[in-house]
């Protein structure tokens, strides 16, 4: 697969925390009916993680399930898995009201690492990202300056940023500007 | 003179001296200092001119309210205009400038306007100006233009160096205001257990106690400053921030802070400003008060200041306005400003109190000091060019009669002290007059409330109108804990500070000194400092008939300089109740407006500026293009390649290369940008009707049809093709602005009026890149890949499979916008630039020839097509373009479906799509309107037509166009007239069939 290529080349910033774009990961939007145990049922079973909460992540080794919308989820995967997937996904609930689409290729995917991830994504992001407000499991779809975004926390100190492939370059100029060095804020 | 005292200044340090220059004069001053402080340290106490009379300026205050003494600083690319030396501190190789001088501070040739300044009263430039008419444009408004404006602005290439940075913060309650009020504010909800951001505007905690004097808790104020700061950075929960002013209150507690990190440190590196976005579930207001000046004949000329500034140049820089200050005053509190004169080794000659029973214990404290202290007085007249050099005293009752004239350098006035309201008034909160102070406060009952009609601010001490220390630090305490309780923090508080104050006299409402002066004296007692309005200007305002505060404002410019009247609104407002015998408050105040005082235009950008000023989309082929000659064209937020430039072409030239090499051979088009959206579910294709003009739920599964959308008033929005992907799966194809819309679009209607419909829409957009092959030798290239049948029987027009081409997973698309034989190909994005190669390297021996949106616009219009934002303007219905092909008869219902019947929209008089041919082949003017006979109701010439699309056609080497006709496509070879640029020049055309390339299809039925 050396024909792939990400939005923004792999791009590397070491400033406030590291920035960095991660390579091609698999996502799968999913909508349905989450009060519908079927639905659910099928779907945590493929997916091999549990449903979220709102606003929540269930994430379980390469996969994961992270809540978007009161009917809207992405699964992750890894990328050579996420169209094999998606097929048994939609053919699974092919019987329900429900839709798959593999949308891999349609996001850009960057991690901060660092003391001061919050502080990073707080003056771009209008989230409330003090510690006892935001926390590991949780995840936000907002925008981030310009653009939309969606960002969890793997740990207190690794974020993960997801935004459209288009704007990728954007998005890691605008993480690089927000860590630039002698910019920590002391808030959070 | 002012100059540096030798001792005293607790915020300078005498140890670190600064080097400034001010107007290319070199000066000195030390760490702490103002600019301000430090220019009256080398006795500058002319800073600027005014506005309108260029008449010479001093420094009035000490902090933000400062009208007067407003810097150019910095040179370059690092000049500001408009900077308050009051608050900017000082810091070593500063260079600051004079402003609204020419040819220099000290001769201004503008001055002379103040000799005419009996002509030039309010609404002089309404009245002036007015007649005759072109003048204005011609003569007047250029002449304005060049002789206004105060500051100098930026020149246009240099670039901001500095960086600038938002930050979201999520607090319970917000303090803005860090003198004691606003720390026992803090201290009473950080006790409680709410989470707390202090804010203060300056470098220094504490406000003006420490200027002021008294005890605190049987302490001087600075030793409980000091010990509650160190209580309130031991709280986790509390976060304590100086240089951050409380900027504005917003609607839902949403506030802005203004942080300077670098103003004082410019060589620092990091963010210069950052913009504080913060909610608060409660705002507390604890924003101090304003002295105000008072109205006497002369109270412009430099020297004449603020008590309490004159009394924190002293205290807090040890600094002097001048040897010999008189001080004038209507209240208890100036004769601080005597006594501290007075100790620090100054003379003070006199005090003249307005009221006839003087003052109480303070000015008891200053007669024992052996200060002259005249009761019942007024100041009559100031003396001085560019400087005061005496003082006129008269009685306050009379007209101004002299009584004796006093010899001073300096005069230290004070005409009460007005809360600091702003920041309550900001969203809504109400005020009330208060007739014994003599001012506006707060009225909690009708304070700023929130999206549940709660009321989300709360104001302490001085800006809540209480003047004594004891009276404001109970206040404050109180307010912290009921900030607090609100967002349900409840731990126990600890008793608010308590404090000794002086007892005092009431003051009295002073708005004209004397009180009976006569025009003369009237025409010379400023109200507005920056822009030169008098008392007298107040008072014509009235007489002509201006009631309305509002009116006033506008009609004299009153508080509407770059301070905002901070302090001349309550005595304008007092002159005007005065002028139309109303009280106060039936006057009402102007409306105060977020910011508190200006804040840089770098701060409101933050971050977007430079690589990241505006997000830029990105196709896959993003990089290919930009490296091989892309003329970019912005497309909403992409950018498309407009041509490719190849060599020395001119971007014309490269068009009609792209044009004729895709008739002849072969043609690459990066389509990735088309919006896709999936819609899916049990009820999808009922939706699908809804949203287009045509049938969608019949098309087979394989099969694409071209499809129109509407909005609900009828008019074309968006259109594309559609692709049924399985029985319950629709893919739309929008245009490239229209993905988000459109997917909004669909969204709404199923989120708001469909919500029991079983439908999901998925915008996929970006998930393909899409790449469109062109041309008589497309299915030659693509069988060169190969890997599926792209054959005639197997892949016919208008269809789509799922295959593989080049070992790539496809999904083939048999449509066509050109006329030619034609595929798009999607690929997952991430191998689009992968595949792009391929088809280069697999196409070269066809000559493919990657072409721009321009090729595509004129292959388009060859063949008739339209094109949504060229033949639509948001006032088109498809009818209008002869597309009734495409709007089904049998369908119940669709967007738009009803509007389409309005009688106007049925109207046979509508302008109708037809081709353009001009008799000379050129090209006819985009958007250029045929004429037709006689005039319309304003003399313009009638129209009865326009073009929508027009282009030099490299196929059939000539102009061809589309426009909108009045009984266009009835009216077939007949010749119409349109009008050039230039109003005159006319162009004949001729109505022909907008299909100007192959008529019958052949081209792409191969």
């Amino acid at each position: 697969m050396s024909d792939l290529r990400t939005a923004a080349n792999g791009a590397y910033f070491d400033g406030l925390v590291q920035v960095k774009e991660l390579g091609p990961q698999g996502m799968i939007t999913v909508r349905g009916d989450f009060a519908d145990a079927g639905f659910t049922g099928v779907l945590t079973e493929l997916v091999g993680a549990e449903m979220p909460g709102q606003r929540e992540t269930r994430l379980n080794g390469d996969r994961g399930i992270l809540w978007m919308s009161p009917d809207e989820l992405l699964v992750l995967c890894t990328y050579a898995e996420a169209q094999e997937l998606a097929d048994k996904l939609a053919e699974a609930l092919a019987g329900q009201h429900a839709l798959v689409a593999n949308v891999s290729d349609a996001r850009a995917v960057f991690t901060l690492s660092g003391g001061d991830i919050r502080e990073v994504i707080a003056k771009v992001a209008p989230v409330d990202m003090s510690r006892d407000q935001f926390t590991t499991g949780m995840i936000r779809r907002t925008r981030l300056a310009q653009v939309a975004a969606a960002f969890w926390l793997e740990d207190d100190n690794t974020a993960r940023i997801v935004c459209f492939r288009s704007v990728g370059e954007y998005m890691f100029n605008l993480l690089k500007t927000s860590a630039t060095p002698g910019s920590a804020v002391g808030f959070l | 003179m002012s100059t540096r005292l030798a001792n005293g200044g607790r915020l300078v340090d005498r140890g670190a001296q600064y080097e400034f220059t001010f107007n290319g004069k070199r000066m000195k001053g030390h760490k702490g200092d103002t600019l301000a402080s430090a220019l009256l340290a080398n006795d500058q106490m002319l800073v600027g001119r005014s506005f309108k009379y260029h008449r010479p300026r001093g420094i009035v205050a000490s902090g933000g309210e400062e009208p007067n003494a407003l810097v150019n600083l910095g040179s370059g690319a690092k000049h500001e205009p408009n900077q308050r030396a009051t608050t900017t501190e000082l810091f070593d190789g500063l260079e600051a400038t004079p402003q609204n001088v020419w040819p220099s501070l000290d001769f201004d040739i503008g001055a002379v306007n103040g000799l005419a300044s009996r002509l030039l009263t309010a609404g002089f430039y309404y009245k002036m100006f007015i007649h005759p008419r072109p003048f204005w444009k011609h003569v007047y408004e250029p002449f304005i233009r060049q002789s206004a404006g105060l500051g100098k602005a930026p020149e246009k290439e240099t670039q901001d160096p500095d960086t600038y940075e938002h930050f979201y913060a999520f607090v319970d309650v917000l303090v803005v205001g860090g003198g004691v009020a606003g720390l026992q504010a803090a201290k009473s909800a950080g006790e409680a257990g709410a989470k707390v951001l202090l804010l203060e505007q300056t470098a220094h905690w504490g406000g003006r106690a420490p200027v002021d004097g008294g005890e605190i808790d049987g302490k001087s104020p600075e030793v409980w400053i000091d010990e509650t700061l160190a209580a309130l950075k031991a709280m986790p929960n509390v976060t304590i921030r100086t240089r951050t002013m409380g900027a504005a209150v917003y609607d839902h507690g949403y506030v802005l802070g203004y942080e300077r990190l670098t103003d004082h440190a410019p060589h620092v590196s990091g963010p210069r400003h950052r913009m504080w976005r913060i909610r608060a579930q409660q705002t507390i207001t604890a924003t101090g008060a304003i002295e105000r000046p008072l109205s006497f004949a002369g109270n412009d000329i430099p020297g004449v200041m603020l008590a309490g500034a004159v009394r924190d140049y002293v205290v807090n820089y040890g600094v002097s306005s001048g040897d010999r200050t008189v001080v004038v005053t209507n209240n208890d509190d100036a004769y601080r400003t005597a006594i501290t004169l007075k100790k620090a080794g100054l003379d003070v000659p006199c005090v003249i109190d307005a009221r006839p029973e003087g003052g109480g214990a303070l000015m008891d404290e200053a007669k024992a000091l052996g200060i002259r202290v005249e009761t019942g007085k007024g100041i009559a007249k100031v003396h001085g060019g560019k400087r005061v050099k005496s003082v006129d005293l008269c009685n306050q009752a009379g007209e101004g009669a002299l009584l004796e004239t006093i010899s001073c350098d300096a005069v230290a006035m004070s005409g009460g002290w007005s809360p600091v309201v702003h920041l309550w008034s900001h969203c809504g909160g109400k005020l009330n007059w208060d007739e014994e102070q003599a001012c506006f406060r707060p009225d909690a009952s009708r304070a700023p409330t929130d999206q549940d009609g709660k009321a989300f601010v709360i104001t302490a001490g001085a800006a809540n109108g209480f003047a004594n220390l004891n009276d404001a630090l109970a206040d404050a305490g109180a307010a912290g804990k009921a900030a607090a309780a609100v967002v349900g923090a409840t731990d126990p508080v600890s008793a608010p500070a308590t404090a000794t104050d002086p007892v005092t006299k009431p003051m009295a409402p002073v708005w004209l000194m004397p009180q009976g002066a006569h025009y003369g004296l009237r025409l010379k007692a400023w109200l507005d400092y920056q822009n030169d309005v008098k008392v007298s200007d107040v008072q014509l305002a009235a007489r002509e008939g201006y009631e309305s505060v509002e009116h006033t404002k506008r009609y004299t410019t009153l508080g509407m300089a770059t301070d905002q009247g901070k302090l001349s609104n309550i005595n304008g407002l007092a002159i005007l109740s005065q002028e139309l015998g109303q009280e106060i408050p039936q006057v009402g105040t102007t409306t105060f407006r977020p910011p508190y005082t200006p804040i840089s235009m770098g701060a409101i950008a933050g971050e977007a500026r430079g690589e990241i000023f505006q997000p830029v989309r990105k196709t896959p082929m993003y990089e290919w293009n930009d490296t091989n000659g892309a003329h970019w064209e912005p497309v909403g937020h992409w950018r498309r390649p407009y041509a490719y430039l190849k060599g020395n072409e001119t971007v014309h030239q490269a068009v009609d290369r792209e044009v004729k090499a895709t008739r002849e051979s072969l043609g690459l088009l990066d389509a990735s940008t088309l919006g896709k959206i999936i819609v899916k579910g049990p009820d999808a294709g009922k939706f699908m009707d809804m949203m287009y003009t045509n049938m969608m739920s019949n098309l087979k599964v394989g099969k694409c049809r071209y499809g129109l959308m509407c909005t609900e008033n009828g008019f074309l929005t968006d259109d594309g093709v559609v692709a049924r992907i399985d029985e319950d799966t629709w893919l739309c194809h929008t245009t490239t602005g229209g993905a988000d819309r459109i997917h909004a679009h669909m969204e709404e209607w199923l989120q708001t009026e469909w919500w029991d419909w079983k439908v999901y829409t998925a915008n996929v957009t970006e998930q393909y890149a899409q790449v469109a092959v062109v041309g008589p030798n497309a299915r030659k290239l693509l069988e060169k890949l190969g890997g599926m049948d792209v054959s005639k029987e197997t892949l016919p027009f208008m269809e789509w499979r799922d295959g593989t081409l080049g070992g790539f997973p496809v999904r083939a698309y048999r449509i066509s916008f050109s006329g030619e034989l034609s595929y798009e190909i999607a690929v997952p994005a991430s191998l689009g630039r992968a595949f792009w190669d391929k088809l280069l390297e697999a196409g070269a021996e066809f000559n493919a020839t990657p072409y721009g949106t321009e090729a595509l616009h004129i292959m388009r219009a060859e063949k008739g097509f339209i094109m949504i934002g060229d033949e639509t303007d948001g006032t088109v219905i498809p009818q209008d373009l002869g597309l009734n092909w495409a709007i089904s008869k049998k369908k119940e219902d669709f967007l738009g479906k009803r509007a389409q019947l309005r009688s106007h929209m049925a109207d046979p008089k509508r302008w109708k799509l037809v081709g353009l041919e001009t008799l000379d082949g050129s090209v006819l003017p985009d958007g250029a309107y045929c004429i037709a006979d006689g005039v319309n109701a304003n003399g313009q010439k009638n129209t009865q037509g326009r073009v929508t699309s027009t282009y030099h056609s490299p196929t059939l080497n000539k102009g061809i166009a589309m426009g909108l006709v009045l009984h266009g496509p009835d009216r077939m070879g007949e010749v119409i007239e349109f009008v050039k640029d230039d109003g005159t020049t006319r162009i004949k055309a001729k109505i022909v069939n907008p299909v100007f390339f192959d008529p019958d299809g052949e081209k792409q039925n191969v």
